[in-house]
Formats: C-alpha cells, structure tokens, sequence
C-alpha cells in the first residue's frame, strides 16, 4: 500500500495534466478567453450536439417506385440514342409501363441487332455474375428490358451515393460549412446542419430533384385530347408548373441539365427574376444544333415533369448559354440555381425525421446544464466532506479530476456532447463517487474489525475493488448498448456514461489511493478518523 | 470534526424476517404496474408513433383556445396544446397524419407557417417530426435495447457468479422496468427515446446496488460455511448497509437537482432514472437476495467452484 513507486506518481499526474490541459478548450470556447489560449497548446475541442447548438437533423428516404421511374426514363433516353446511331434500327410504341421497358422494331429482321446492340447497354453487376439488365425478345418484334433485382441494388446504391454529394452541394455549395452528410443503410441518407436559421428553405432545397430537361413541343397534339391526358405517339403530356393547364410535348429530351456547368439567379430585360445557365462543350454544341434544327418553334423547359415555359426559339443559341424563365421569385430563381448547379438528384428524396433546434432553446438548454452540473457537484462534494471527513475530501479531488479527464477524452476523440450527454455527466457525477464510498464503508468495517490502519486501508481498496468491477462492466454494457441502438442524443449519453465508467474507476480508485498513500507515509497517523 | 454516520455502527436488521411480506408487496406492485401499463396505456411521444411535435415561445401571452382554434382549423388531426415550462412557451403535439411519409413532413411546414404568420415575434424553438416508419423502427430498436440489456447483464452476472445469481438479477431488472413502466403509465408523462435512455441506464444502475450485495453474499459463503442462508443474507446487507444509503443518496442529489433546476427538456429522463435509483435500492435488498434463497443457494454453492480454480490450496 505505502509503496507507491514514484513513476506511478508521475504516471497518474501526467495523466491528470493531460486531462485538464485537454479539457480547457472546450470549457473556454465562447468566451474572451478563447483568444488567449496560446496556440501551441492542444486545440480539440468537444463539439455540440444539435439540440445545443441549435440547427437541423433530417433523415432522407430515397422514393423507391422513383429510383426505379428515373432508372428506366434514363435507360429510354440511352435506347433511343444507341438505335439512332448508324446502321440506325426504326423504333416504336416505346413504353415504361410495368416496371420494365419495351418498343417494336419496326424491321423484323433487324431485331437481332437490336438485341445485340441492347446487350452493349447493359453491364456485369460484380460479384453476381447477373447483368443489371435481362434483354428478351417478345413476339418476335418487340424487345423487354426488365431490371434484374441485382441491378436495382447496384444502381440504388450508386444513386445514393451520387445523392450524397448532390446534397452536400446544395446545401452547401462552398464547401465551407460544419455540416454532416453521410448514407444510412441502403436507402437513406442523414443530414445535420448546425444553425440553420430556415428548416424549411433547406427541405426544400434538399426536396427538389431538379431534372432540367428541353422538349420540343408537340404542336400536332389535339388540345381537347391533351387536356385529358392523351397525348400522340412519342408524345407525352406534361402538367405546367403554375398549375394552369397541360402541354404535349415530345418524348424524346433534345438536352438535359446533365451537361449544365453552371446556374446562376440573374434578371431578364424586364426586371424579372430567372436563370442563367451555362452548358458544357457537348451541351453547347447539342443545344446549338438543335435549335439551329428548330426556330421558330416553342421548346419546353421541363423540371421534374413540370412545364416551367414554352419560349419560342427566335434564333440559334450557339454560345451555349441560355436563359431560363418561369414565374420566379428572386428567392425561387436562386433555389433552383443552386439545385440546378449541383445537378440533379438521381433519386427523388423524401424527409422522413426531422429535428429542428432553434439556436436560443439551445444556449438556454447549455446554461441550465451548466447550472444544474455546478449544483450537483457542489452537493455531492459536501456530502462526501460530512460524511468521510479527510477521506470524503481525496473523493472530492478525485471527482474534480473525473469531470476533466471526461471533459478532455471527449474533446481528444471530438465527440459530441448532447442534451441527455450533460444527464450523463451529472450522472456520472453522482455515481463516480460510489466507487469510493464502497472503498471508504469497506475500511470503516476493516477498522470496527480491530485490522491495524495500514491493513485496513489496503483491505479496503482490495475487497471493494471486486464489486466497483462488476458494477461498472454492467454500466458499460448498458451503456454500450444504448450507443448501438441509439440516435444521436442518447448515443451522446451513452458515450459520456462509457467515457465516465473507465474515468471514475481511475480517479476513485488508482487516484485516490495514491493520495491515501502519501498521506500515510508522509504523517505516520496512528488512528484514521473515517 | 464529527462524521455524519448515517447507518450506526453494528446495525443489525433482520431485513429476511419480512421477504415474503416484502415478496407479496412486490409482487401485487408489479402486476398493478403492468396491468396499469397494458390497460391505460403509455403516452407514447412523437418518437414512437409518429406526427409532430413543435415547441413555441410566443412574444406575448396569447389566448390558448384561439391558438387551438387555428391548428384544428388545418385539419391535421387532434392537436395537444401544453404549457411547457413558462407561460408563453407551449408544446404543440399533432399526430401522424394520413397518407405517405411526405405528408407527415406538409403538415410540419404548414404549422410553421401558421404560427409565423398569425403570431408575429414567436420563436420556434424546436420542431420534431418523425413519420410511421421511423417511429416504428425507433419503437422497435427501444425495445429490443432494453431487452438486449438486461439479457447482457444477467448473463454477465450468471459468468462472475453463479446462476442463481443471474437469474436473480434478471428478476430484480424486470421489477425495476416493470414499476418505472407503470409509474408513466400512471401519470402519463410522456415517453420518448430520451426516456428510453433513461431506462437503459435504470438497468445498468439498478444493479449496482445488487451487484455490490451479491459480491458481499459471494464473499460471505466462503467465510462462514456454517452459517445459516438467512442470517448470512442479513449479515451481507447490513454489512453493506452503509454503502447502500450513501451510493443512493449521492446519485439522488445528482439527479433531484438535474430535475429540479435542469433543462426541461430532459425532465422526464431525470426523473426516471430518480425513481429507478430508488426502485433498484429497494429490489437490491428485497428481490435480489430472497430470490437466492427460493433458488437454493447453498454455503457450498462456490466451495466446488473454488476447489476448482484453486486445486492449491488442497491438502496433501
């Protein structure tokens, strides 16, 4: 017991130094004084979970029956572009119904080339052995794509991840902001930003699709046929996006927002609010041909399946810029810029959870923590001081000494302190000290025994260290299971409880025992008032 | 100076005296609070059914019922309009609205605009919204933690003890659940994860007092082969009497101020693990250790485990 080799000494106070060293950054973020701590000393900084800091939590849910529209609306536009090319195959009565898309060869005995050309289309799934599409011929005329479930996973799973970054760039286009973006399981796909001052700008920043797509319109339509949804063949109908009617347009997209490289909120000559965008070298040459192809004609700007305008084409547009008008606001044109730039979700996104902080609720959440931590410790420490006297007052350090190393490993590992993280640290609090009345009952019981001080004092930690084991492993095992099923607020709980386990075992039992320790060797006491 | 003692020197209550009285009581508490739990319900927040919670401090009083007016004028369902923590702070509860994911989400926005455009000057300090099918699987996965956790513990407990042992702390852990359930079945305050966390904690804390008797009773076969179970039952809790009182009153200090000047939002977790703590103290004595008994522990149960690990210490 009175052995207590200097290195150890040096050990736990190097350790203790560490803690507090660590600990300082956080405890000073936000004041006058951050300014002051020098910069060669450690940085790491616990961080604050939303519901203190304030902002936004959202979880996104890919649309399904969405993800697989988009797959075979893109799988159409690449069928019709691979047929067009020499020796062209003639197609008709395209269709994405049921899932799965089909068209007639017009050419009975060009069906095994087009087969053949529908295989260069579609691509080993790896590992499977399967291809992301099955080709079968029906009829002898007609040719069936239908997605193989293999396929689906592999291109949802790639359409989450291009998702992913589509978010990120959306909501912050940049790059400069704390904001957490990250997949969840196989379909979802979790957002937190701090401080947000307008949950619902950023829904529906983040709600848009924004496929840009340019149709030429079906003038040939019927109008009466149109308004009731019939639309001619390789026509389809289109509702306007200000909810005024129907158009016919053709099915075929002349050029879409993939080969956009820039959008930015602009005005037109009139003072209205609408969008400049830019295309790339294939899309400015594209969109040149086709409206060299087409003037005089009204061509459809589409998003999302909505008819934004019909402008007609006066003239080529050969630079490769363009304007895009609609009934914008300012704060609209500016929206779908932003969208429109960080190109297109290939999945539709739905919020499925959202938890909004507002920054004040949180400042206020922080101050009554803080409040209710200092009460808490306060009361504690005065009870272990009436209760075990010199004993009860090494407990005490050792609780000031448990608040920082917590504080310090939480900021090392820059984790992340939540409203139920401060319950926790309170909790811990008032439990850390357990190990150390099992300690300090243990030696009082050693002492009624007749044990001499020195024997009684080292049975003491002994015989209490069993039992302040075995309790602490079922607090690591509840707590490590609260981390694994939790979300974030209770994960933040069950990682400061985790921390306060391993911290309270080192503080109440290695470090109060040293203090003990050098007291005894230093005064020689003969009777131990506990 | 004098040391506050609060469990004299040589106390000795026959606490085993009064284990079927104590069993009975039990017993009949816990059946009311499943019983309770079953037939009244939970009040169950947004977190596990669904809809919509939003908490807003208006710059001024306003008139409760014409705010009532307003949201069920949206149609959205029932609402619960609550004070919540001061008199211009209110909690507005609307539930899970019909049709898809998407609509639970509408209906948020909706509120939201209601509220900044018919109440200049309000805060909105927190919006929550959780559609079916995440409020389904945080239902789930709360379930299945709290399950996970006391099946981790007793199994530890079964590994360091004896089985006995184990089984008594899964029985002492389903009593501790059981009574918290039925304390928020009985005053309807409401359960959401936070809460669930709270019962997490309840599970590993509570057995801290049981773990800590058990580890004395363990100790105690071994000492004194002779003695009687009950009185070596009533030996190891008076013996670990002290350390029983203080440990639950260190944590209740903890949490009684948490609760009492704390965030209000965690208001419900502080308070279920205060009931917990207090809960576990009281099934630590009179469920853990009476469960050994009907289970037959004997002083012999750890003499074979010891001759076992210990081949040593054997004659020659």
């Amino acid at each position: 017991m009175l052995e207590f080799p200097r290195w150890k000494v040096w050990l736990i106070g190097l350790v203790i130094a560490a803690g507090v060293l660590f600990s300082i950054p956080s405890l000073i973020a936000g004041t006058p004084l951050a300014f002051s701590w020098p910069k060669w000393l450690p940085q790491y900084r616990i961080s604050l979970g939303l519901d203190l800091a304030g902002g936004s939590h959202l979880l996104l849910e890919a649309d399904s029956a969405d993800a697989q529209k988009q797959r075979l609306q893109a799988m159409e536009d690449s069928v019709s572009t691979e047929l067009r090319r020499d020796p062209r195959v003639d197609i008709g009565d395209i269709s994405t119904a049921g899932g799965r898309l089909s068209f007639l060869v017009r050419n009975p005995t060009q069906i095994d080339a087009a087969v053949e050309r529908m295989r260069t289309l579609t691509r080993p799934v790896a590992l499977t052995g399967n291809r992301d599409w099955d080709v079968q011929v029906v009829d002898s005329t007609r040719v069936v794509l239908t997605p193989t479930p293999s396929g689906t996973v592999k291109a949802l799973k790639d359409a989450m991840s291009v998702a992913r970054d589509v978010v990120r760039r959306r909501i912050d286009p940049g790059g400069t902001k704390e904001i957490t973006v990250i997949t969840e399981g196989a379909n979802r796909i979790l957002v937190q930003v701090p401080g947000v001052e307008d949950p619902e700008a950023l829904k529906k920043l983040i709600g848009q699709t924004a496929r840009l797509e340019f149709k030429l319109v079906d003038l040939s339509a019927n109008p009466q046929d149109v308004q009731q949804g019939r639309a001619p063949p390789g026509s389809q109908v289109l509702p306007l996006a200000d909810g005024t009617g129907f158009m016919a347009v053709k099915r075929r997209v002349m050029v879409s927002g993939d080969q956009l490289t820039d959008a930015k909120q602009s005005f037109d000559q009139d003072g209205r609010a609408d969008i400049d965008i830019t295309f790339n070298t294939a899309g400015a040459r594209r969109f040149g041909r086709v409206t060299q192809e087409n003037v005089n004609k009204p061509f459809a700007i589409i998003l999302d399946d909505k008819i934004l305008s019909a402008p007609n084409i006066n003239e080529p547009i050969l630079g490769g810029r363009a304007q895009i008008m609609g009934s914008f606001t300012v704060q609209s044109a500016h929206d779908l810029a932003v969208s429109l730039a960080s190109g297109k979700l290939p999945v539709k996104l739905n919020v499925i959870e959202e938890r909004t902080v507002g920054p004040d609720l949180g400042k206020d959440s922080i101050h009554k923590g803080v409040i209710a931590s200092a009460v808490s410790i306060a009361l504690v420490m005065i009870f272990m001081l009436v209760t075990y006297g010199r004993f009860g007052v090494y407990a005490n350090i050792a609780l000031v000494v448990n608040a920082f190393l917590i504080l310090g490993i939480m900021a090392i590992f820059n984790a992340t302190l939540t409203l139920p993280g401060i319950a926790g640290f309170i909790l811990t609090i008032g439990a850390a000290v357990d190990a150390n009345v099992l300690i300090n009952e243990r030696i009082r019981e050693e002492i009624r025994r007749g044990r001499r001080l020195i024997d009684a004092v080292e049975t003491g930690y002994h015989e209490a260290f069993r039992a302040i084991f075995d309790a602490n492993v079922t607090h690591v095992i509840s707590a490590g299971i609260m981390a694994y099923f939790g979300s974030g607020p209770v994960r933040g709980f069950a990682v400061v409880l985790m921390i306060g386990v391993v911290t309270s075992v080192f503080t109440a039992v290695y470090f109060t025992r040293m203090l003990v320790a050098l007291w005894i060797r230093r005064t020689r006491p003969r009777a131990l008032h506990i | 100076m004098k040391l506050l003692k609060l469990v004299p020197d040589h106390t000795n209550l026959d606490f085993m005296r009064w284990r079927n009285l104590a069993l009975i009581l039990s017993l009949l508490a816990t059946a009311a609070s499943i019983a309770f739990t079953v037939y009244r319900g939970l009040n169950l927040g947004v977190d596990f059914v669904g809809g919509q919670l939003i908490r807003v401090t208006f710059a001024q009083p306003i008139d409760v019922e014409q705010l009532r007016t307003r949201v069920d004028g949206m149609h959205l369902g029932e609402a619960s309009i609550q004070e919540f923590g001061g008199p211009k702070t209110f909690q507005i509860r609307l539930p899970k609205p019909a049709g898809n994911d998407a609509a639970t989400n509408i209906a948020a926005t909706r509120v939201r605009q209601l509220i900044t455009t018919d109440y200049p000057g309000a805060r909105i300090d927190a919006v929550e919204t959780v559609s079916g099918k995440v409020s389904g699987e945080l239902a789930e996965g709360s379930a299945m933690a709290i399950a996970f956790a006391m099946l981790g513990i007793a199994i530890y407990i079964w590994l360091r003890f004896e089985w006995q042992f184990g089984v008594g702390a899964l029985l002492t852990l389903a009593h501790d659940v059981a009574m918290t359930l039925g304390f928020f079945a009985f005053t309807r305050l409401q359960v959401d994860l936070n809460v669930v966390a709270a019962f997490l904690t309840i599970v590993g804390y509570s057995l801290n007092d049981t773990v800590v008797i058990y580890d004395r009773i363990r100790e105690n076969l071994r000492k004194y082969r002779k003695m009687a179970i009950l009185s070596l039952l009533n030996l190891s809790l008076n013996e670990t009497l002290a350390r029983t009182v203080v440990t639950s009153l260190t944590v209740l200090i903890a949490l009684g101020v948490l609760m009492l000047i704390g965030p209000e939002v965690i208001f419900g977790l502080a308070i279920a693990i205060f009931l917990g703590v207090l809960i576990g103290t009281y099934s630590s004595i009179y469920i853990s250790a009476p469960v050994l008994v009907w289970l037959g522990i004997e002083p012999d149960s750890f003499i074979k485990a010891e001759d076992k690990d210990a081949p040593k210490v054997q004659p020659a």
